[in-house]
Order: structure tokens, then sequence, then C-alpha cells
């Protein structure tokens, strides 16, 4: 599709000389002079316009080349291959045309267009559209017959007022309301006449114009819309559809609060109990001002366009369209009742009637957002019930339509849309989250976005925690999705396919398929919350997976899963109480060692849990105290430190800065020893210095942490000083030894060597060591932990110079700051 | 209403660092912010380019995460299989955010067509289902009319015909609702503009 040649002619385009580009100007200027329009000059017109638009800053064409270009793109004699180009042209080119194309717009449709499209292109503000709309404007109030106006009157009004909605006063915007209303509501009913009249032999009687009918075939028996199909179409029928097609964004403009200026909306106030008797009858409509003229006119067209929509269309392309119209019309109802509360009662007997035929079929699910969104804004205002229509939405469409990626980007944006809404007054919404999450396992790089502002409306209290599992089975999710879908897709006896997809892929849906895995597939593709917060076979579920743990699918959700949890800590955290709390740390200490194992998965998750694990020890202290039989379970076990190092280091240390009598009256000297002991013998384990001792596999970071956190417990049961000194003394041995001289750096062994040292000698002075290393209130402040002038390291060097009369400092190691 | 229009490489490109992508064909359908006024035209052009750049190479990378993720090949369509190229092509959505000369929050639709696609910038709460549709009909008659399933270069050469194209299909960006006769008419003079 795109070959090499193509590449060179871009290149050449961009890099022609200014020379040679004036030079080829000049020739396009003679040729645009001669009488007749020849392939060459159309062949330069194109090159022309290739050159002009293949870069990015703008090329300067010889003045008189312009103007004469303007002139061919204002002559309606002139073919319209000349005018396209020309139009192109000057768009893609300096000098702007702006200003000279607007002084004498020309009457004729298809010139105007091509002019307004330069206009449009090129204007800067509203003072350059300003012409433009008068002469548009003008055409409107001067009573020409359709066939003069401007076909695309309306698609330039409509760009022109989404830029500059002020641009129109308020007389104006009645004097388009009411053409819009003649157009809506009272084009022909009759064809056009036909191009090709039936030839010689056909007489009068034949030639006339066939009646329009439906789009099943049936003749229309009432008035014209975008649904009615002929042979051909008169000029007002094209205005009808110009006309609809840009009525919604008319009546988001100037039909709704904020662009009407307070003295209507007063009118409407007073008048709306006069609205209410008269909009119900549509004969009496003629006596509403304009705007509530084509509201009324808008309401019925869309009334009948739904009804229309039931019709069994004989055209693939008419259902297509019969769908748009059904979720436009939809649209256009919400806002108008949105505007005159007195239509609701009218539109909801349409809406419902539409939703029992929609629901159910999978074809229309991209219409029940619309309808839902009507629901929403209305059902209180009808007093109708609205729970059927949100149960079918969250239970049924995410679950069986998570792959269609136009449904999940409509529906993720409903949500977004109507959060605080839906969390308020929709009961299963926030039940739904697994339903949901489905959108965002199968399109993970697509709908991150939304989720990461979805996602806190989604956390409920009592769900958090099966929430949070969820969120870590994200990747779990994806692969079940995956399978599900082959599994309907391919039989089992179809083995060719089976096969084709590879062995791990057919081994995964193998195991698919079987009875004994269907309760772990039923529970991770749940539509609904409550059933559990996670299942004890979870590792089971992993094994079978794994060998999808390298499909790209799962990779992308695996990626987005950290910055899920990120956004669900966050909000969490603000708000959770004790229980939860305590509640959270116990799933992080679980599920630190049952992820689904996708690279790097694991050490990404680790180091978000690190954070929070953290974060929420500072919010909570007593959670160390709550849960010491846990964290001195998984403190105790060396076994951890190598599968998950970053997450233990985070534990040691919230151990040794939190577990202490002054955060927790039930810390007692018993539950400090217990866990001195714990950490005491994890540190002899894996510094014993022997002659078959293998490179420490863990960082010198370790060793610092839990050299400082077994100070810090023992200065608060003072009599464990003297283990934590006989344990320290043995620290350098174990750092000048060879496999660890080998495998750490010099700065980090001296590191470990002089941190050991200054632990020493602050234990020597025990009440200035319990000053130094326990907790004080200012100690929770992130400024001990960031700032260097302020941090622990600084302030024990001091103290060891001051009693060593050393006049040195050492520098502080990158983690010497952080490590207090 | 449609912001713009685009025709975009999705494949390597020689003279592009991986990820890059070449803009073939740009249409851009007018101010859709009044905030423009504080630049030159040269500079709203130049930022607009740039900006256009910016959601080509965005729709490249959506292009390739699909096509991995839904993982199967397909067999690459020639000239006279339009119709197939279309069925195979795939499609997605997603939306912008804060954008500088963009609406906020418009949505981006893609079609991608072995190695090129076809892109809308849409204004939020835009019809995206007549959005698609709309996309598909300009795609096929891209397809047809430009010969991009052959190695020429009419993408380039002759691409006043998408601006005729999108003149009847999408004029000024407004989408249509076109019932299959009213797309028959545009479709005709659509055909006798080519033919000339």
């Amino acid at each position: 599709m795109y070959a090499a040649a193509t590449e060179s002619l871009i290149k050449q385009a961009r890099e022609i000389k200014e020379e040679e580009l004036q030079r080829f100007c000049g020739r396009i200027f003679k040729q645009l002079h001669t009488k007749d329009v020849s392939g060459d000059t159309v062949d330069s017109l194109q090159r022309l316009n290739l050159i002009v638009s293949a870069t990015k800053y703008a090329r300067e064409l010889p003045s008189d080349l312009v103007m004469k270009l303007q002139t061919v793109l204002r002559s309606s004699s002139c073919p319209e291959q000349l005018q396209v180009l020309s139009s192109s042209i000057i768009r893609e080119s300096s000098p702007p045309s702006v200003h000279s194309l607007c002084s004498d717009p020309s009457h004729d449709s298809r010139t105007f267009s091509y002019v307004a499209s330069v206009v449009l292109t090129q204007a800067g503000n509203k003072e350059d559209v300003m012409p433009l709309c008068h002469h548009l404007l003008k055409s409107l109030e001067s009573r020409l017959s359709d066939g003069q106006i401007s076909r695309h009157t309306l698609p330039i009004l409509s760009k022109m007022i989404t830029a500059y909605p002020e641009i129109l006063t308020d007389d104006q915007v009645n004097l388009v309301s009411r053409k819009l209303v003649d157009w809506l509501r009272y084009a022909s009913m009759q064809q056009g006449a036909s191009m090709s009249s039936g030839g010689f032999f056909s007489g009068p009687r034949t030639r006339q114009p066939a009646p329009l009918t439906e789009v099943d075939g049936v003749v229309v028996g009432n008035f014209f819309t975008v649904l009615c199909v002929g042979q051909s179409y008169t000029e007002d029928q094209w205005m009808n559809m110009y006309t609809f097609s840009m009525i919604k964004s008319w009546l988001l403009t100037y039909d709704t609060d904020g662009t009407t200026n307070t003295e209507s909306d007063d009118r409407s106030e007073v008048d709306s109990s006069v609205m209410s008797m008269v909009s119900a009858t549509s004969s009496s409509s003629r006596l509403l001002p304009p705007k509530e003229r084509l509201r009324e006119k808008a309401f019925e067209y869309c009334q009948r366009l739904i009804e229309q929509s039931d019709r069994k269309a004989l055209k693939k392309t008419d259902t297509e369209l019969q769908k748009a119209c059904i979720i436009e019309s939809v649209s256009i109802m919400d806002i108008i009742c949105g505007e005159d509360p007195s239509y609701v009662y009218r539109a909801f007997p349409c809406i419902k009637a539409l939703y029992g035929r929609l629901n159910g079929d999978l074809t229309y699910a991209r219409a029940l957002l619309p309808i839902a969104q009507f629901y929403l804004n209305h059902s209180e205002t009808a007093a109708v019930d609205s729970e059927a229509v949100f149960c079918q939405l969250f239970s049924h469409c995410p679950a069986e339509q998570f792959n269609e990626p136009m449904l999940a980007f409509e529906f993720v944006q409903f949500c977004l849309l109507n959060a605080s809404v839906l969390q308020d007054r929709v009961a299963n919404y926030r039940q739904s989250f697994p339903n949901l999450l489905k959108f965002l396992a199968w399109n993970s790089s697509g709908l991150i976005e939304e989720f990461v502002e979805l996602l806190p409306s989604l956390i409920a209290p009592d769900t958090a925690i099966e929430l949070l599992h969820t969120i870590l089975d994200l990747p779990c999710l994806a692969a079940a999705l995956d399978l599900q879908q082959r599994s309907a897709c391919y039989h089992a006896s179809d083995r060719t396919t089976w096969d084709q997809q590879g062995a791990k892929v057919a081994a995964c849906l193998d195991a698919f398929r079987q009875p004994l895995y269907r309760g772990l597939f039923l529970y991770i593709l749940r539509p609904e919350a409550g059933t559990g917060d996670t299942i004890d076979r979870l590792k089971m579920l992993h094994e079978i997976l794994a060998d999808m743990s390298e499909s790209p699918r799962v990779v992308r959700c695996a990626q987005v899963v950290p910055v899920l949890l990120q956004v669900y800590f966050n909000t969490v955290t603000q708000k959770a109480d004790e229980k939860m709390m305590n509640q959270m740390l116990l799933v992080l200490l679980e599920r630190n060692s049952l992820l689904y194992n996708i690279k790097t998965f694991n050490v990404e998750v680790q180091k978000v849990f690190s954070t929070h694990l953290q974060a929420l020890c500072r919010l909570h202290p007593p959670l160390i105290v709550d849960q010491s039989r846990e964290i001195l379970e998984f403190a105790s076990s060396p076994a951890n430190i190598y599968s998950k190092e970053d997450f233990y280091t985070h534990v040691v240390w919230v151990i040794g800065e939190y577990l202490s009598v002054s955060y927790d009256p039930r810390c007692t000297v018993e539950l400090i020893t217990s866990f001195f002991e714990s950490l005491e013998a994890v540190l002899f384990e894996i510094t014993q210095v022997r002659q078959s001792a293998s490179p420490p596999s863990f960082s010198p970071r370790l060793v610092t942490v839990l050299m400082t956190t077994l100070a810090k417990l023992a200065t608060r049961s003072q009599d464990l000083i003297p283990r934590v000194s006989l344990c320290l003394s043995k620290m350098r041995t174990f750092a000048r030894s060879a496999p660890v001289m080998a495998c750490y750096s010099e700065e980090d062994t001296e590191e470990i060597i002089t941190r050991a040292h200054e632990l020493i000698n602050l234990l020597k002075l025990p009440n200035v060591a319990q000053f130094v290393l326990a907790p004080s209130a200012g100690g929770d402040s992130p400024r001990w932990h960031r700032d260097t002038n302020a941090s622990l390291p600084q302030g024990m060097r001091a103290v060891s110079g001051l009693l060593h009369r050393h006049s040195s400092f050492l520098p502080t190691t990158p983690y010497g700051t952080w490590w207090t | 209403m449609v912001v713009c229009f685009l025709i975009h490489t999705v494949c390597p490109v020689s003279a592009l660092s991986a990820g890059e992508t070449r803009v073939l064909y740009a249409r851009v359908f007018g101010p859709e912010t009044g905030d423009a006024c504080d630049f030159t035209p040269e500079q709203r052009r130049l930022m607009q380019k740039e900006r256009l750049h910016v959601v080509a190479r965005q729709v490249r990378s959506a292009v390739a995460l699909s096509r991995e993720a839904s993982g199967g090949s397909s067999v690459e369509a020639v000239l006279g299989e339009e119709a197939a190229a279309l069925g195979e092509a795939d499609s997605g959505v997603f939306s912008l955010g804060n954008a500088e000369l963009f609406p906020d929050r418009s949505v981006v639709l893609w079609l991608g067509v072995q190695s090129l696609a076809f892109t809308l910038v849409c204004r939020p709460h835009e019809n995206l289902l007549l959005a698609e549709g709309t996309l598909r009909n300009i795609a096929r008659h891209c397809l047809e009319e430009l010969r991009l399933l052959g190695p020429g270069a009419e993408v380039l050469l002759k691409s006043d015909r998408v601006d005729a194209l999108l003149h009847r299909l999408l004029p000024h960006g407004q989408l249509l609702f076109l019932n299959h006769r009213f797309t028959l008419a545009l479709d005709k003079e659509i055909a006798s503009y080519v033919s000339k």
C-alpha cells in the first residue's frame, strides 16, 4: 500500500527550493490564464497542492498566483476540479485569503461552499467569519427558493456556531429557528423530479413522481424524515436531512441554560404552566415563539424516527442508519426534556416502549446507553422505576460485549459522565465492578485513562477489599476472557483450528473446559461483587493460566495494574476506618506471594505495596500490634527476602519505626523481644561467614535496615542492648569477607561498617540513643526522612563526631537519607 | 461535528524512526475553539500540523496494540479487493483528554486497513455510531478512488478527490444521516467527479 515511490514524492515536495517553486508558480499562473483547462494545468495544480500541504511550515506563494486562484475559486463557470484544487492550495498556503474572499461571497451554492471551507479553516477569530455569516443569514431571510440557498448552509452555520456561539443575535437565532422548523417538519411529501424521466415513449402521466416509501417499502403516510426513501429528492428534502444532522448541536448551543439571557429565563419560568398546556396539542404550536416551536417540531421528528426504526429495512445501510437515528433521537429528546420538563410525560411512553423493543437484542446494545441516560436524567421527574434498565445495563451488557471497542468506550464514558449520580442512586453500579473491569481487562491501553478517573467511584466500604483482590487479578481476568472468546469460537472437535492457536493456548483452553476448574473460572468471570473477597484456590487458577502469561493482552493488562493500585490506595486510605486498614494490611502481606506470574508484574506490584504499607502504618501505627502475629511470621522467614526483598525491607523498617509504646500502649516488652529475636536470627542467618558461602543475593540496604531496626528495638527494651551490640560487632567481619567484597561496592561495604560502628557507639549512651532512634512526635513528619539536614544519619554522625571529637563527616549514601 | 480527518501510515517507514507515522492527507474543518486568536495564521497552521501529527502517532500505537492483542495476521488484499480489505480492517476509539486547539475530551475514531489508517477526530458527545459508519464509507471511497491497495501515489497527487468526496459526505465536518438513496445520489456525484 505505502511504497517507496510515495515516500520519495513527499521528500521531493518538501525539499523543492524557493527559486524552483517560484518558477513553477509562474508557469501555473500562465497556464491558468489560457482559456482551456488542459490536463497539464490540473496536473500542475495537483503538484502544487502537494507541495504546500507536505510541510508543516506554511509556504509563501506569489500574491498574483494567489489572487488568480481566488478568482478561479469564486467563478462558478470553472470546473469543480479547479475549484477544489484552488480551495485546497489557498487553504494550505500563505498569505491567508480570509479577508479577500469574504468581501464578495458568491451566490452559487457549490462555489459558496468551497469559499467557506477556506474562510473557516483560516479564520482566527469571530470577525473573520462575520461576513460569511451575514451572507448566509441574508440568503435565509430573503425568501429565496430552496434551490438558491446553498445546500451547505447548515453545515457552514453549524461549524461557525461551534467555535463562536455568540456570533448570532437573538433575532438571528429566531430567524434560523423558523427556517429549521420549515425544513424539519414541512418538507415536500413527493419525490423529486427524476433525472431520467422514462425516455421517449413515456407520456406525462408516467412522469408523475412516485410516492416516497419507508425503509421497508411501505408508502409514506406522515411527514418526511431522513428515513424516507425516494428515487430522487427535492431541495427541501435535502435540507430536511441537513437540518436533522445538525439539530442536536443547535439545541445544545441555543436552547439550553447558559446561552439564553436572563429575560428569556424568566419568561420560560412564568410560562411553563402555559407551555405544558399548550405543548399537549401540537396544532396550537403556532402560538409558540420560534425557539419553543423548534423544540416541539424536533420532538415530533424524533418520535417519528423512533417509530420508523421499528420497520424492517430492506437495505443493510438503512438498518445501520435506523440505529444511529435511535441514538440521536433519544439524545435530542433528553435535551428537550431537560429544558422543558413538561415534555417528559410525552417522552416516557415512547422511550419505555423503545426500551422494551431493544432490550435483549445485542445488536442494539449501543442504543441502550442514551436510553439509560434518559432514565437517569428524567425518571425521577416522571416517577418511573428505572431499576430494571440499570440492572440490564450493568449486569448483562459488559459480560456479553466487553470485546466491542466502541460499546466499551461509550459505556465507560457514560459511567464517567454520570459517576456521582450512579454512585448515589443506582444500587447495582458499584456492585458491578467485576463486570466493568472486564472492559479494562480486554482493552487495557485504550481505557486505562478513563478507569483511573472512574475507579474512585467504584469503591464502596463493603466491597473495597474484594475490589483490591480483583484489581490484583486483572491479568487473570484478561486471560480468562480470552479463553472464553476462543472457546466460544472453536469446537474441541475442530482440532486443526484448535492446534493452530499454539500449544500453550490449547492447553489453557482444555483446562477452561474441564468441569474440575469450572468454579475457578466462574469466580473470575463473575458479573457482580458480593460472593466473597477471593477464593481459596487462587493459586491453582494462576497455575492453570500460567501458559497465557506471555500473551500480549495479558502483558498489557499487567502493565496497568500498578497504576490502578495507586489510585485505589490513594482513594481508600483517605476514607478507611481502622477495620479496613487492618484488612488491607493483611491483603498486602498475603497477596505478595500470590500473584499471577508475569514478567516484572511482581516487582511492580511490590513497589506499590511497599509505598502503601508505609502510608498505612503511618496513618495508623497500632496496625503493627493489631497484626503482630502475621507481621512477625512474615518477617521471620528469610525465604521472603529472596522472593520479595523490597517489600520485606519495608516491613522491617516499619517494625523499627512503629513498634513502640509511644504509638500503642499495648506494645509490651515481650512483644518487642519476640520481634527482636526473630530479626536477630534472620540477620545472623544471612550474614554468616562461611568458607563455602555464596555472595549475598540481597542488597546492602537490607543489612543496614535490619541493623538499624534491631538497634531501635533495643533502645525500647534496654536489656537487649548487649545482644545487639554483639550482633553489630560481627558486621565488620561480614562486610570484609571475600564473597561480600566481591559483590558489593566499596562504598556500600564502608556504609555497612560505618553504620554498625555508629550504632554501637550510640548504644553506649542509651539515653542519647533513645532520643535519636526512638520516634518522637516530630519524627513522623516527612522532614525526618527526606531532609538531609534533619535526617537521622546526619544526626547520628553529628553525635558520633562529638563523641570521638572527629571533625570529618562521612558522606551520606543514597539510601542513607531515607533509612533512619 | 468532526474536527479533522487524516490518512496516515501505520506501517514502519524507512525514513522515520519506529513508532513514527507519515501523514498522507489531512483536512481540518475549521475553528473548533475560539481561543486561537493570539497566534498568527502561520503559527496556527504549524500548531495544528503538529497536533495532527501527535494524534496520528497515538493512532499508530493504538493500531499496533490492537493488532498485537488480537493476534491473527490477515492476508494482504490487492487492487480490486477493497471490500475484503475493509472487512478485515480493525477499528477502535479513544479519548484525547485535554488538548490545545481541540475541544476538551475530543474523541478519536480510527480504521486500520493494512498499512494505512483513516482517522476522524470528533467533538465530545458526538453520535459515534454515525461517525463510524461515515468513516467506513469515506475509507471505502478512498480505497477505490485513490487505488490505495496498489503501489501508486494517487493519495498524494490526486488528493483533490478526497477533498471532493469529503465535500459531499462530510461537508465542513458535518456528519450526515444518509439513507441508501441519499448515499446513492452522492456516490453518483463523486463518481462523475472522479471520471473527469
